[in-house]
């Protein structure tokens, strides 16, 4: 009964697989405060804060992952953190997001904004390349 | 020798074009590669969280999340897609097409339409169109974080809560293969509902604190991982597109090389005949 033992564990971000591996306990900073998890703890469903989410093998190593916050999911045989790569909180988000609304406002309103400019600055640079281009063939041929 | 200087610069500059090309098309590639590689890192992400709604959804608590709920469709958002840069083919124009063609569906069903618009290239065009964009994110670069796009898919989630749009749906360029990159429309609210046939075992969960919050933050998170997954996905389309695009650049002035360096010859050669004669007729002439 080795297998009773153990845990699978899964640790996924948006951006990339962390850890996936048995475990004999995985420690989680979970919303309500820190959790340890043992096999077969009962079937949880829990948000994280941002922390460290400690994995112990079981060959007694310890491995350490910093979470930004997430999720944690417990079935009977098997736990799975889902963890954010950003820092999250609130009013972060929110900033994050009136940010968002200020660019695309700032775009509308301003006719004259940073993509015209570029657009302009490229044109100029297309028509200096002409007048360079005039002016070495008139060289030639004079 | 009259003319043959003026190819010759001619054939310098296209030469030093396609350096650029070739450059571009080898940059592409291997940017090309390392963006498949964070395409297929993103996937379990999602499919976990696919799993853990599902699970969710059968266990049926009690709290519907509005998130889950079809209403009325008055107002559509749509989250377009689009690169920063150009020289990618059709990419944009093709993303851009699409987005207009769901435009005018939903337009003529009466609803009113919104945007979201990810990438500079798509904020220049749908700018002149006179949507409402209502958030803007550009300057991804070719990693994008899904920290970036929080603030911009919020702005769409809240509209929705607050029930300013019925519908959002996400509009980007799937990667195909390396030849082919499709715009495909998908919708992101209501959550389509899981596929839970496939779970065998089914189980309630403890929530800690409660269902609800749970949910809000699952749902949130999974709405981002999409949005994330698209713009991964938009940019291995981008430079797969561009790979295509800068080779053909790169093979027509190959062509054009070819072509006027046989111009270029047969220039040279016409002077050099016209001199001979001209020397022969001089030598006859005395």
């Amino acid at each position: 009964m080795a297998e009773a033992h153990t845990i699978q564990v899964d640790i996924v971000s948006a951006e990339g697989e962390l850890f996936s591996g048995a475990a004999t306990m995985v420690f989680a900073p979970a919303s309500q405060g820190d959790l340890g998890i043992a096999p077969r703890h009962a079937p949880l469903l829990t948000l994280l804060k941002a922390g460290e989410v400690t994995v112990q093998t079981p060959e007694g190593e310890r491995h350490h992952f910093f979470v930004g916050g997430g999720a944690l999911e417990v079935q009977p045989n098997k736990v799975t953190v889902l963890a954010d790569t950003a820092i999250r909180a609130k009013d972060l988000d929110e900033a994050a997001a009136l940010e968002a609304k200020q660019r695309a406002e700032e775009a509308l309103k301003d006719k004259s904004g940073h993509i015209d400019q570029a657009q302009a600055l490229a044109e100029l640079a297309r028509a200096a390349a002409q007048l360079k281009l005039i002016e070495r063939l008139r060289k030639i041929r004079s | 020798m009259p003319g043959t200087k003026e190819i010759r610069t001619k054939i310098a500059s296209v030469k030093s074009t396609q350096k650029i090309t070739k450059a571009m098309q080898m940059v592409a590639t291997s940017k090309m590669r390392r963006a498949q590689d964070r395409m297929k890192l993103a996937r379990p992400y999602a499919q976990k969280m696919r799993n853990v709604i599902g699970h969710l959804t059968e266990a049926n608590p009690d709290y519907r999340h509005p998130f889950l709920l079809e209403r009325e469709p008055k107002a559509v958002g749509i989250v377009v897609i689009s690169t920063d840069r150009g020289l990618a083919g059709g990419l944009n124009a093709n993303i851009f097409k699409r987005v207009i063609f769901l435009m005018r569906e939903w337009q003529q069903k009466g609803a009113q339409v919104s945007l979201c618009v990810i990438g500079s290239k798509g904020l220049a065009f749908f700018r002149r169109l006179g949507v409402p964009i209502l958030a803007n994110v550009s300057g991804l670069g070719d990693r994008p974080h899904i920290k970036d796009l929080i603030g911009s898919v919020k702005v769409m989630l809240d509209a929705y809560t607050e029930g300013k749009i019925d519908r959002v749906f996400m509009v980007n360029a799937k990667f195909v293969n390396t030849m082919t990159q499709q715009p495909v429309v998908e919708q992101l609210l209501p959550v389509q509902p899981v596929d839970t046939e496939g779970l065998q075992e089914h189980w309630d969960y403890i929530y800690e604190p409660d269902a609800k919050d749970i949910l809000d933050g699952l749902l949130m998170r999974y709405v981002e991982s999409q949005v994330y997954q698209g713009a991964v996905e938009n940019v291995a389309s981008e430079m797969a597109a561009r790979m295509v695009a800068m080779k053909s650049a790169s093979d027509n002035a190959g062509n054009l090389i070819g072509e006027l360096q046989l111009i270029y010859n047969k220039a040279r050669q016409a002077a050099i005949t016209k001199e001979l004669s001209e020397i022969v007729g001089g030598a006859a002439a005395v």
